[in-house]
């Protein structure tokens, strides 16, 4: 039990010195790797609070992960470099767009839900397509990362690396005290018995939206850190696929528990990299092993050591 | 916007519907009467097309690769039945997510295996390479016409099968009510097996006939598949004349959107503001039709549950 507790300060305290390893060894191209595991961390957390929780199963979280980086690229091609300024702006457009999808979506349910969140999000890629001004198809290339001032330099790898941590870090110890918290308790309430919630009281529809908006602007936060990781935004983040990618993530890592979106982010980005470095056709193994984990481990892999966080 | 231009946009409208038909059937059958999101169903209909082009290339001939590549895609549908999709009925859409995405993952690296990342070639039938005139001074081409009559067809023997047969009143009950079905006494799981080998087989039509048209390449089925799912929640899900009319709505808004919309903002807008928001807008139309029919009636146009 108290290893257990322990445990995600140890995978912090790893992770605050693995740049300083990886520099050791001199393979600082891991500081790289360990960011962009964090960031899609980051994005998968965002997702399973409001499925595994809010029991709103979307497909089209990676729209607000791509609204928030394509909301970087755009004010860096007309000079807005602050990250003070870009990165809340990031979060507030991710917001903004979560409130009028989310507005009409959430009056559907199931699988209705999870089409029409799909269709909105593909609104959301063909728009990025057609925005030519800001590179189209092609995608748009940041000039330099978001600056932060006070002589820290966001240029520098490891530097970027603890941003994200701290971004990571910091958003979790958020959305686990929400879930703890009268918000999350309802949300919860609201995906057992919704009838219930609202005969008692509850806005449940405010509950919900509220619950999908926070999810969205994380993962607009997400998508700006992306953006400046990546120095590169295009509609690639914003495919269907990528949506996809999230919700695996989610169900790989385990649905509703409290560490399950890193859990499944972490595995997944490092069975690829693993795998790509060892075959071309690395999507074959790892089909195999999702596949494995849907009849060994139904709940996720977060099931096999821990308790459900609900 | 002449007349012979509108004509045959609407032929096209048509046959890319009855195409996305064929591969809503069977989505919307597995998904109305087993309960399954099955997000594979894409990759039955790349590797439809990936049969019909490597026997066409062999046997040097269409006619031959169309029903050989369909019966051994229903072979393949039928051992994935067998093997997976049976462990999954019980299982939540979640479950059915992953592990039929993992299945997208595998089809789409055994066929990179097998046949290397390339796109390959799959020619129309020489015999109906040209045009011919449908009205006078109205030319289309031939191969078009024939997929819009395979898909006509095909469309009516499904009806037929659906609402004449024996086996389709089995799916017709399962459809509105599966566990009710099941107490009445159906043979649900062979009933389930022909009925997602009858999907894969639609869908190998699909790609064999849309392969001329469209590049046979890997991610073909990914796309394909949104689109499916678009007309299957349009036209209700479980529902086969909601998926017929869906395709076909989908298959109308989608062509005449990419075809017309450019010219109609080029009115309104100025010229480069048109330019870049045309084409997006078009790609958009279909989404905002969903969008707007899921809306307005949150079951789809033709619910197949009462």
């Amino acid at each position: 039990m108290k290893l257990r507790a322990a445990l995600p300060w140890l995978v912090l305290l790893a992770a605050a010195l693995l740049p300083w390893a990886a520099t050791a060894i001199d393979q600082s191209y891991y500081i790289g790797f360990a960011r962009r595991v964090m960031i899609f961390a980051l994005a998968a957390a965002s997702l399973n609070f409001i499925m595994g929780y809010g029991g709103m199963v979307s497909l089209g979280h990676a729209a607000f992960f791509g609204i928030g980086a394509y909301t970087v690229g755009i004010a860096m091609t007309h000079g807005v470099a602050s990250a003070w300024i870009v990165w809340p702006l990031a979060m507030a457009a991710a917001a903004f767009a979560a409130l009028a999808i989310g507005s009409i979506s959430l009056r559907t349910r199931g699988v209705y839900f999870i089409m029409i969140t799909l269709a909105f999000a593909q609104m959301v890629y063909y728009l990025a397509v057609g925005l030519k001004t800001y590179g189209g198809e092609d995608g748009l290339t940041l000039i330099q990362r978001s600056q932060i001032g006070f002589g820290i330099d966001t240029g520098d790898e490891a530097t970027l690396y603890y941003i994200v941590l701290a971004a990571l870090a910091g958003t979790m110890f958020l959305l686990n005290r929400a879930v703890q918290a009268r918000f999350g308790r309802a949300l919860i309430g609201i995906r057992e018995n919704e009838a219930r919630m609202e005969a008692i009281g509850f806005p449940t529809f405010r509950y919900r939206l509220a619950g999908f908006v926070i999810a969205a602007a994380i993962a607009g936060l997400a998508g700006a850190l992306f953006a400046n990781h990546n120095a590169f935004v295009s509609p690639t983040i914003l495919h269907w696929t990528q949506s996809a990618t999230l919700v695996v993530m989610v169900l790989l890592g385990g649905l509703g528990y409290r560490y399950g979106g890193v859990i499944g982010a972490t595995v997944l980005l490092l069975l690829e990299e693993t795998l790509a470095a060892l075959t071309d056709t690395w999507h074959l193994p790892l089909g195999a092993f999702l596949l494995a984990v849907v009849f060994i481990a139904p709940r996720g892999l977060a099931a096999v050591f821990s308790r459900p966080a609900r | 916007m002449t007349a012979t231009l509108l004509i045959e946009q609407l032929l096209n409208g048509l046959q890319f519907g009855l195409m996305l038909f064929l591969i809503a059937a069977g989505l919307t059958l597995v998904f109305g009467i087993m309960d399954v999101l099955n997000l594979a169903h894409g990759s039955l209909y790349m590797i439809g097309a990936y049969l019909a082009a490597t026997i066409a290339q062999a046997s040097g001939s269409f006619w031959i690769a169309l029903p050989a590549a369909v019966v051994a895609t229903g072979l393949i549908g039928l051992l994935l039945e067998i093997t997976l999709m049976r462990r999954l009925y019980r299982r939540d859409h979640l479950a059915q997510v992953l592990a039929t995405f993992a299945v997208i993952l595998i089809a789409d690296d055994s066929v990179r295996l097998l046949w290397g990342p390339a796109p390959i070639l799959l020619s129309a039938p020489a015999a109906l390479s040209g045009p011919v005139q449908i009205l006078p001074g109205v030319l289309y081409p031939a191969y078009r016409l024939l997929i819009i009559a395979v898909g006509l067809v095909l469309a009516l023997a499904l009806y037929l099968f659906i609402a004449h047969t024996r086996t389709g009143m089995l799916v017709r009950a399962g459809s509105s009510n599966r566990d009710m079905a099941r107490q009445m006494g159906a043979r649900v799981e062979r009933l389930f097996a022909i009925i997602f080998m009858l999907g894969a087989m639609l869908s190998a039509v699909a790609g064999a006939l849309l392969g001329p048209l469209l590049a046979v390449e890997i991610g073909m089925g990914e796309n394909i598949l949104i689109l499916a799912l678009v007309v299957i929640v349009i036209g209700g899900i479980g529902s086969i004349r909601g998926a017929f009319v869906g395709a076909v709505l989908v298959g109308l808004v989608d062509t005449a959107g990419r075809a017309f919309l450019p010219d109609v903002l080029n009115h309104f807008l100025a010229g480069a503001v048109a330019a870049q928001l045309g084409p997006a807008l078009a790609a958009i139309a279909i989404y905002v039709l969903m969008a707007a029919v899921l809306f307005l009636r949150p079951q789809g146009l033709f619910p197949a549950r009462a």
